[in-house]
């Protein structure tokens, strides 16, 4: 059954990029602890709005782990510490005791600037995308997706790295604020299926080069990022990455 | 005024889409460059279509309200997406898929839409193999197959249970490649307040820059819109946060026909409501009804000691176990549509039979399954689910049945379209779920991933240029002109208006209620007194909503509560919409029941002498005057009418 705790929450709020920001506190009081973590912010907000005051600002959407919107930085830990790897979204309240200061804060990298309080712009991992993450084909124009056999071992490989959420968890761990995680798992996905291999060698090179660009930070193989995947992407993707971009520009 | 015409094509119901292809209009490459188009939406329609037409020469607009199109909602259906493959050679075919559809849609869809997206649903499997999505896959290197609700034949494909994120990542990705080209321009956080009408005929649209709340002006020489369901009109619905019906109310009420709003999808297996603070309900895949089995207990007392918490399940013997679905429906089991099984679940739990402290659940129990197949098979079929599951129910699928029950998931009902996906404006289409066309009273399981990449990918690129082939000689429009100066003032006396009630309540609190009002009385069981006490609640409720609102902030910059508020008067509206409909439509069909017609045995009693029609409401210059409605009637040519058996 469901028991109620009390807490305080510590929220970062910050009206654009420019702006210092600070924390604020409020007191919450009785709320069951099988209350999700975003419920729990909406609890906050609402007494908030009944206090005439202005909410505190964060993403989220689907609300069931797989939109890869949210994205809180919970007592140090992006998204939060659970066993097995969640976003905040399915964080929930019976991972806290009564009497805990909970801290949330936004993503923080240069690359992903804060909106408002921990709402932060991701636009860097589209712009990412844009730059390969896709195989060129032409719409209709595709044969019988039987037609090449694909073993069940690689198809299964590429799913999970293809299960990446692009949330920028990975990004907003690394002390050096390496996207190394993201890119390498859509790096990985396609170099892993035939369908993907035509294009292989031009995508890994325009991604990493997109990546510098956008101002992320170089890969030391802290492992960081793999701690914090809520969909579990391995640094085994990274080394894959490595492969595909050296072998590219060795065939320059 | 609007007409009418569903402009289905001459022929046998197989050869209207190839002859439609062969004789439509077209648009030489040179006067495509010539030629924008606004897609609203990111979607799996929203996307597929803009990556679509990009690729084929138009210059492309599309908007989404997230910070990345990779975020719409698409990318949490679960289960899978359905193709007329046959890869398991079990006797599948374009028809039986247009038949099942037709069937599961309980005889309320078109049947030439339906036949088309049979037809087109090979063809998005390709597509999307080529794209790299990654699908489950046999050992001998071929792609894998599950069966869902309503058909006999395996022809679902899937990726784990994360189909629609896969599915939607491949629209996102082709999508990029041709913001990269330069064909499509993005607009991210940007969410259309109106559409914009020129001569008759939708010529843009206003936006809010969520980011900046600067009201912004776009031109096209057409308008699509592919922004989803309106699910959360109910407030607790499977949908996101986020997800709302602000475009598609901006249309009808710019003149667009809504058609068959009544027809809410009730999807039966989804987590139990918890508390009054629940924000959402998750959905459990259907995928889980091909080897979990659904029950009761047969004895009330049973009932009563575990709502009382004194037992569990498995205390409960096998003899003493009702499988009602396996009892009701012996030839379908725990596989029929979604709409029997929701009704069949509430059946139960209105008897008393629910297992739960609210009475409000029934159990889908893995038990069997993990005896036959072991639990590592299990596991790696719906292990995902099953932590999702524990993880926010504290309890583990393996070891005790899962609880569920009903919620609201998805609406077939929509914007009106006709053949060509176009509405009743000229020139503003509408695609995926936010149209109605292709799934009648009632959707199949992994149809709706089908249709939204059927509409994008394979129907609206031909079809838009049929209407576009028309408008190469209209030059690029300017924003200047006196149409968006109006729309964009009343637009700004909306926002106005709201800031300025300066009441006590949330945004919050009033959708709350509305979503209580609209389970009540415009849920899974609906009476002609319940729905005429749920109309008068809505009113009363938007007259709270116009004197009791608080809208905290300003205009200016992020302002979530007013984007909420907004979202809000559109739902009171769509409620307004809902029921409306499920008045007037006295029959039970498909998700739309009313408890006045069933048959002695409780399944839906259509009356097909009647109501052998879609409904399309046509606004009425105001949100508190009662919307006309018109009859577009159904012709079906191929398919004999009759009532649905899931039973033998």
């Amino acid at each position: 059954m469901a028991k109620n705790i009390s807490f305080t929450v510590k929220y970062w709020k910050q009206n654009g990029p420019k702006d210092a920001g600070h924390f604020e506190e409020k007191q919450m009081s009785n709320i069951p602890d099988d209350t999700s973590f975003l419920e729990m912010l909406d609890i906050l907000n609402e007494e908030l709005i009944n206090e005439g005051k202005e909410p505190f600002t964060f993403d989220h959407d689907c609300r069931e782990g797989i939109c890869g919107m949210c994205s809180l930085y919970i007592n140090g830990t992006p998204h939060g510490k659970t066993e097995r790897g969640a976003t905040t979204c399915q964080l929930y309240m019976r991972r806290f005791n009564d009497g805990d200061v909970i801290t949330v804060e936004p993503w923080r990298s240069a690359a992903f600037p804060v909106i408002k309080d921990c709402m932060v712009d991701r636009s860097a991992f589209d712009k990412i995308q844009a730059a390969g993450g896709y195989t060129t084909i032409r719409t209709g124009q595709a044969q019988d997706a039987n037609a090449i056999l694909i073993p069940k071992a690689d198809a299964d490989e590429a799913m999970d790295c293809a299960t990446c959420i692009g949330c920028g968890a990975c990004v907003a761990a690394c002390k050096n604020g390496s996207a190394m995680l993201f890119v390498s798992s859509k790096v990985s996905q396609f170099a892993l299926l035939p369908q993907g291999r035509v294009e292989a060698a031009k995508r890994a090179k325009a991604m990493v080069a997109k990546m510098d660009e956008l101002g992320f930070g170089n890969c030391t193989n802290t492992r960081a990022c793999e701690a914090v995947c809520p969909k579990n992407e391995t640094i085994a993707n990274i080394a894959r990455l490595n492969r595909e971009f050296i072998s590219a520009k060795l065939a320059d | 005024m609007a007409t009418l015409n569903s402009r289905i094509p001459e022929g046998p119901v197989a050869e209207k889409w190839t002859n439609y292809k062969a004789h439509q209009k077209l648009v030489n490459p040179k006067n495509k460059r010539k030629l924008d188009v606004i897609i609203v939406g990111t979607g799996l329609a929203g996307a597929s279509a803009a990556a679509s037409l990009g690729e084929m020469g138009f210059k492309v607009k599309n908007f989404c309200i997230q910070d990345s199109p990779r975020r719409a909602h698409s990318i949490a259906a679960q289960g899978g997406i359905n193709a007329a493959k046959n890869y398991q050679n079990d006797g599948d075919s374009v028809y039986r898929l247009f038949y099942d559809t037709v069937k599961g849609g309980d005889y309320r869809a078109r049947e030439a839409n339906v036949y088309r997206l049979a037809e087109v649903s090979a063809n998005i499997i390709d597509q999307c193999v080529a794209q790299g999505v990654p699908f489950a896959r046999e050992y001998g290197g071929m792609l894998a197959n599950r069966s869902f609700g309503g058909a006999q034949v395996s022809r679902t494909f899937y990726a784990k249970g994360q189909t629609g994120q896969q599915l939607l990542l491949g629209a996102y990705s082709s999508l990029m490649c041709q913001v990269n080209a330069g064909t499509v321009e993005l607009y991210t956080r940007y969410e259309m307040l109106d559409v914009v009408i020129i001569d008759g005929r939708a010529r843009g649209i206003i936006a809010r820059n969520l980011v900046t709340g600067n009201i912004e002006r776009f031109a096209a020489h057409a308008v699509v819109i592919g922004t989803g369901g309106y699910g959360n009109t109910y407030f607790l619905s499977t949908n996101a946060m986020g997800c709302n019906c602000s475009a598609a109310i901006a249309c009808y009420r710019k003149g667009a026909f809504f058609a068959n709003p009544s027809y809410v999808q009730i999807h039966p297996t989804c987590i139990p409501v918890h508390g009054d603070k629940q924000s959402k309900l998750t959905l459990m895949s259907e995928s889980l009804r091909n080897d979990g089995r659904i029950w009761v207990p047969k004895k009330l007392e049973d009932a009563k000691r575990l709502q009382r918490g004194e037992i569990q399940g498995k205390d409960i013997p096998e003899a003493d176990r009702d499988y009602y679905l396996e009892r009701r429906y012996p030839a379908f089991g725990n596989l029929v549509p979604r709409d029997v099984a929701s009704r069949a679940a509430k059946e139960r739990c209105d008897k008393g039979f629910g297992v739960n402290n609210t009475g409000l659940a029934v159990f889908l129990d893995f038990g069997q399954a993990i005896e036959d197949f072991g639990k590592k098979e299990i596991e790696a079929r719906y292990g995902n689910l099953f932590d999702m599951y524990e993880e926010i129910t504290d309890e583990s699928p393996y070891e005790t049945p899962m609880q569920i029950f009903p919620a609201v998931h998805y609406t077939m009902g929509g914007i009106w379209v006709d053949y060509e996906l176009m509405t009743t404006i000229r020139g503003l289409f509408a695609i995926g779920e936010c149209n109605f066309s292709d799934h009648g009273a009632n959707r199949l399981g992994a149809s709706a991933l089908m249709q939204g990449l059927a509409d994008g990918y394979f129907v609206l690129p031909y079809t838009i240029q049929n209407y576009l082939a028309d408008q190469i000689t209209v030059p690029r429009f300017s924003t200047d002109l006196p149409e968006f100066d109006e729309a964009e003032k009343a637009v700004k006396a909306r926002i106005e208006r709201l800031f300025a009630i300066k009441g006590k309540r949330s945004v919050d609190s009033i959708h709350k209620e509305l979503g209580h009002i609209m389970w009540e009385h415009v849920g899974m069981g609906r009476t002609k007194a319940g729905l005429e006490e749920g109309i008068k609640m809505i009113d009363a409720l938007r007259k709270e909503f116009y004197t009791n609102l608080f809208v905290p902030g300003t205009t200016e910059g992020v302002n979530v509560e007013l984007e909420k508020a907004l979202r809000l008067e559109d739902f009171l509206l769509m409620g307004q919409l809902i029921a409306n409909d499920a008045l007037h439509r006295e029959e039970s069909c498909g998700g739309h029941f009313r408890e006045e017609h069933q048959t002695e045995e409780g399944e839906a009693k259509r009356d097909d002498a009647n109501f052998f029609y879609v409904g399309c409401w046509e606004y009425q210059g105001a949100d508190d005057k009662k919307p006309v409605l018109h009859k577009e009637p159904l012709e079906y040519e191929i398919i004999k009418v009759q009532t649905r058996n899931y039973k033998s």
